[in-house]
């Protein structure tokens, strides 16, 4: 919170260090503590893998909980091949979580309050509908989407499409930038209860926001490889 | 009034409205969405946790509409390109 102030709203503007035409802003930092992280946890938890029930660490328990969870999670939606979407929309749902969960920390900025981070995420989605839709469908196949129901409907798929991906970086961009700057201006105002209570209502929306990207990746990606017949089922 | 105020007040004036009315709408849905939640879950509560999955993603995409309006107005406050040439313009 200290470390942008009340005219920047992101932290692309929060520059610590520049070299000719690179330069070292906020998001870049902590886009990589967040993801050194993840990576130190992760390792830290699966040096000691059991597989029985009985010496299961605590941490251990904890990661199987979260990675069963999302694997419920992925079956409620594809409900046939949910291990194959895991490892994108777990890291997904998992990196979203820990930049919007970190914001307790004093002298953070979360990079997902960035345009830049929220929209390569979703130039990932972007481009992971069209590869897991050839892999599933063919090329003829997932081309023919397009086309569904009629010829004249091209214009609007290829439309929603772009949409909803600018959709998916702009909710998660919006909702985090937004309650930065409601805790930093309520700061400024009535700096006692309020910014509290306004931060951890930061804290619910950025999970939820993790969350309803996570799910709204997995749909898109369903949809676009799903097989024929259990389309024409939900329809 | 110059220009430098006019741009002043147009983009005060429209971030303050366009906020205002932005959120009504969503908050008119949202209401009306998670309502129907409540009462489909009612209705069938064992299937509460594939409504409820379903109404959190319908809330979301209900609220992106909001969440455009609040970035266009933080835009028009804190990152205005058009008060921003203004002041590197204004002359004496």
């Amino acid at each position: 919170m200290d470390l942008m102030s009340m005219q920047q709203i992101t932290p692309d503007q929060v520059i610590f260090w520049q070299w000719g035409f690179f330069r070292l802003n906020a998001t870049i930092v902590f886009t990589w503590a967040v993801m050194a992280t993840l990576a130190a946890g992760s390792w830290l938890v699966t040096r000691r893998l059991t597989s029985g029930t009985r010496a299961l660490s605590r941490r251990q328990n904890l990661l199987e909980t979260l990675v069963g969870a999302m694997i419920d999670e992925i079956e409620g939606i594809s409900p046939r091949e949910a291990r194959t979407y895991l490892p994108l929309v777990g890291s997904l749902f998992l990196f979203i979580a820990v930049c919007n969960l970190l914001t307790v920390v004093p002298g953070y900025a979360a990079p997902t309050a960035s345009l830049s981070t929220t929209a390569s995420l979703a130039l990932c989605v972007f481009a992971a509908v069209p590869l897991y839709g050839i892999r599933s469908r063919g090329i003829r196949g997932y081309l023919g989407q397009y086309l569904q129901p009629t010829v004249l409907m091209l214009p609007f798929n290829v439309m929603g499409e772009l949409s909803r991906t600018l959709a998916l970086a702009i909710r998660l961009f919006g909702n985090v930038m937004s309650g930065m700057k409601i805790a930093a201006i309520l700061l400024a105002i009535a700096p006692f209860v309020f910014p509290v209570v306004m931060h951890a209502l930061g804290l619910l929306t950025g999970m939820i926001q993790a969350y309803i990207f996570a799910v709204l990746a997995m749909v898109y990606i369903a949809s676009a490889s799903r097989a024929r017949q259990e389309s024409k089922q939900r329809a | 009034m110059d220009s430098v105020t006019l741009i002043g007040l147009g983009s005060v004036l429209a971030a303050g409205l366009t906020i205002a009315i932005g959120a009504i709408g969503p908050a008119i849905g949202e209401g009306r969405a998670v309502a129907q939640g409540l009462a489909s879950i009612s209705q069938q509560p064992d299937m509460s946790n594939r409504i409820t999955r379903t109404l959190f993603v319908g809330l979301a995409m209900i609220e992106s509409t909001a969440i455009y309006a609040f970035v266009v107005s933080m835009i028009l406050l804190f990152a205005n390109p058009f008060w921003e040439y203004a002041i590197s313009h204004a002359g004496g």
